[in-house]
């Protein structure tokens, strides 16, 4: 057991790490903090695939010239690229939904001048309180 | 494979202009709200596309499914759509609700929606149907984790496009347990690559039968099905994960949350069906014990959906809720893991799509009728106001308590007829019939209320415009369509699983 953890400890890192910010993601209650846990997140997917794609020995997926003239291209020389590309597109993924995320959570600041879900919460249930019941002191003025 | 190539090329191409309509829509003037009937045109185009690829599919008498190719790399490397008889009936019944919520919701979203954000609503709208076309004709995993995100935002969005803290708060609260979602599905989709070597799902689907064989990496296997089943459940609001949806569906404007209630869960859950069948197999779900889990998620959703929309008096909320319910019917199909199960959750699909933009579309009239007041006290007697929204809530509430005729009845018929060769038979038949009363519960109280006269304090006569009755009139015929013709539909489905 303990001796695949220390074969594998990029996996084992990054399960760590996914976990950490999973749990970030979920019980924090600070937006900014729950933003950062998705990062956490979203990287440790990064490294899990970096790590599997990455086979000792072998080069990058870019053609490699031979010395007389022409290309190697024996499949065993290079590894394989989809995982490279799977993390550049998790990037590209990661980066519209944390900039989306940001820009809601601003929206939220503005309003209530707090950056905690449940503050803000309890700002929205106290306006909305005061705003019903301005609108039965309005009322009984009218029946008065 | 197809011979027609125009057939053959309309998976592409439905994806494709619904995209290009999106990135082009900013450009367009913003008067006479061009934008917006852009954009239903595109969707238009692209459901009688749709319905020609259904007819091309399915008018020869043989099931035809067929893959197309993404750029120049064959099979195992390359990207792939894919598309049968059951694709293409989803994407058109996809285009035609969307559709119908955006021409029925049509002045409400002036209404709620500042001139200066309506070209923006229209993008979103645009990538939401791209992004639900691609998760329908998809065969590649990891292209729908991207458009799994790619919806997310579009769907986060259209929640927050209507100004207002009440709606930033719930578009926050949809998009972080929408992001946990997507963030367990990236990592299921990683493990399975890893175990499997492929992302394309026929591929997956050979590596995973052997690896059942052989034996090898079953606690990854089972880790990483349990993984995408929750992430996907979350973000098809499975019940004990759909604490966001009321505020999310509840606070948005009407199109929003008929979009929101009606498609975007759809997308998701069809996801986890095309993993279920495509990538694992039944007998691999059944092995690993994923399909209890879902029946009996799917059980408690049917009840405590229906147990949490008795307690609203938000009408829009009480409909949102509902639509845990509707969901919890979806997910007991597919938990009894038969190819009868997942015809009878496919066709719950259609009709979810189809009542549930209705009711909200519905309830916006009425509640405009009663001076965009949503608490059910405040719409008595708005029916004899406006009364196509009326009718369409009256028919809305028939069809999901199940009355014969409506739309509901036939999609719970089949499912109980598809529960019968399982052994939770009498776990199903009690979960339908105590749902179909407590739906009872809260619809008839609402159809009563709309219905009395209001002496006191009558609603005012609000104009009604003739695209809303329009757009009621085919949400009621669809309606009757799939409550009294249902067979060859099902038939149509089951013909499609069988070749999915």
């Amino acid at each position: 057991m303990l001796e695949n953890l220390l074969l594998n400890h990029y996996e084992a890192a990054a399960v760590i790490l996914s976990g950490i910010g999973l749990t970030n993601l979920l019980l924090q209650r600070n937006l900014i903090k729950k933003i950062i846990g998705l990062n956490i997140m979203d990287t440790a997917v990064y490294l899990f695939l970096a790590a599997k794609g990455y086979v000792a020995g072998r080069a990058a997926p870019i053609l490699i010239e031979k010395a007389g003239g022409g290309w190697l291209t024996s499949s065993s020389i290079y590894v394989n690229p989809v995982p490279a590309g799977l993390v550049l597109t998790g990037i590209v993924v990661s980066v519209s939904v944390t900039a989306f995320s940001l820009a809601l959570t601003l929206r939220l600041y503005e309003h209530y001048g707090t950056l905690n879900i449940d503050e803000a919460l309890l700002k929205m249930t106290q306006e909305q309180e005061e705003l019903e019941a301005k609108i039965e002191d309005a009322e009984e003025e009218v029946l008065a | 494979m197809i011979d027609n190539m125009v057939a053959f090329n309309i998976p592409f191409v439905s994806i494709f202009m619904l995209m290009i309509a999106a990135i082009i829509t900013p450009l367009l003037p913003r008067k006479k709200r061009i934008p917006e009937k852009l954009s239903c045109l595109v969707i238009f185009i692209v459901a009688i596309l749709s319905a020609y690829l259904l007819y091309a599919l399915t008018s020869s008498g043989q099931d035809i499914s067929f893959n197309f190719p993404m750029g120049h790399f064959p099979a195992p490397w390359g990207n792939e759509l894919r598309a049968g008889p059951l694709e293409a009936v989803l994407s058109l019944v996809f285009c035609v609700a969307m559709l119908l919520s955006l021409t029925g919701n049509f002045s409400s979203t002036a209404e709620d929606i500042p001139a200066s954000r309506r070209q923006i609503f229209s993008v979103l709208v645009n990538l939401l149907t791209a992004s639900l076309l691609a998760l329908t004709y998809t065969n590649d995993l990891f292209t729908a984790y991207v458009f799994i995100e790619i919806n997310t935002i579009a769907a986060c969005a259209i929640v927050a496009v209507k100004e207002g803290p009440a709606t930033t708060r719930a578009a926050l609260r949809y998009l972080i347990m929408s992001l946990v979602g997507s963030g367990l599905v990236m990592i299921a989709i990683c493990l399975l690559y890893d175990l499997t070597g492929h992302l394309l799902m026929q591929n997956m689907h050979g590596a995973i039968q052997v690896l059942m064989i052989t034996r090898e990496y079953a606690m990854p296997l089972t880790v990483s099905l349990g993984l995408v089943t929750t992430g996907l459940a979350i973000k098809s609001a499975l019940y004990p994960f759909a604490a966001w949806l009321p505020d999310a569906h509840g606070t948005s404007t009407n199109a929003s949350s008929a979009i929101l209630s009606g498609l975007v869960l759809k997308g998701h859950v069809f996801t986890i069906i095309k993993i279920f069948y495509r990538v694992f197999g039944l007998e691999v779900i059944h092995a690993l014990r994923m399909d209890t889990v879902i029946f009996i998620l799917g059980v408690a959703a049917m009840i405590m959906g229906s147990v949490h929309a008795l307690k609203q008096n938000n009408i829009k909320r009480m409909i949102a809720w509902s639509s845990v319910a509707q969901i919890g019917y979806i997910f007991l199909g597919v938990g009894l893991n038969t190819v009868a199960g997942i015809a009878a959750a496919c066709l719950h699909i259609i009709v979810h799509a189809c009542v549930k933009p209705m009711l909200f579309t519905a309830a916006g009239g009425l509640s405009n009728a009663a001076g965009h007041k949503k608490e059910l006290h405040a719409l008595m007697g708005t029916f004899y106001v406006n009364r196509w929204a009326g009718m369409g809530l009256i028919a809305g509430a028939c069809s999901m308590m199940g009355i014969p005729a409506f739309a509901g009845f036939a999609s719970k018929l089949s499912l109980t007829l598809a529960s019968f060769d399982n052994k939770f038979i009498v776990w199903a038949l009690a979960a339908l019939a105590t749902s179909s009363v407590l739906n009872a519960l809260y619809y008839v109280p609402a159809v009563i209320v709309i219905l009395t006269h209001n002496k006191n304090n009558p609603p005012k006569p609000a104009p009604v415009t003739k695209l809303y009755k329009f757009s009621m009139f085919v949400f009621l015929m669809i309606n009757f369509y799939l409550g009294l013709f249902c067979v060859p539909l099902l038939r149509l489905i089951t013909r499609g699983v069988n070749v999915l």
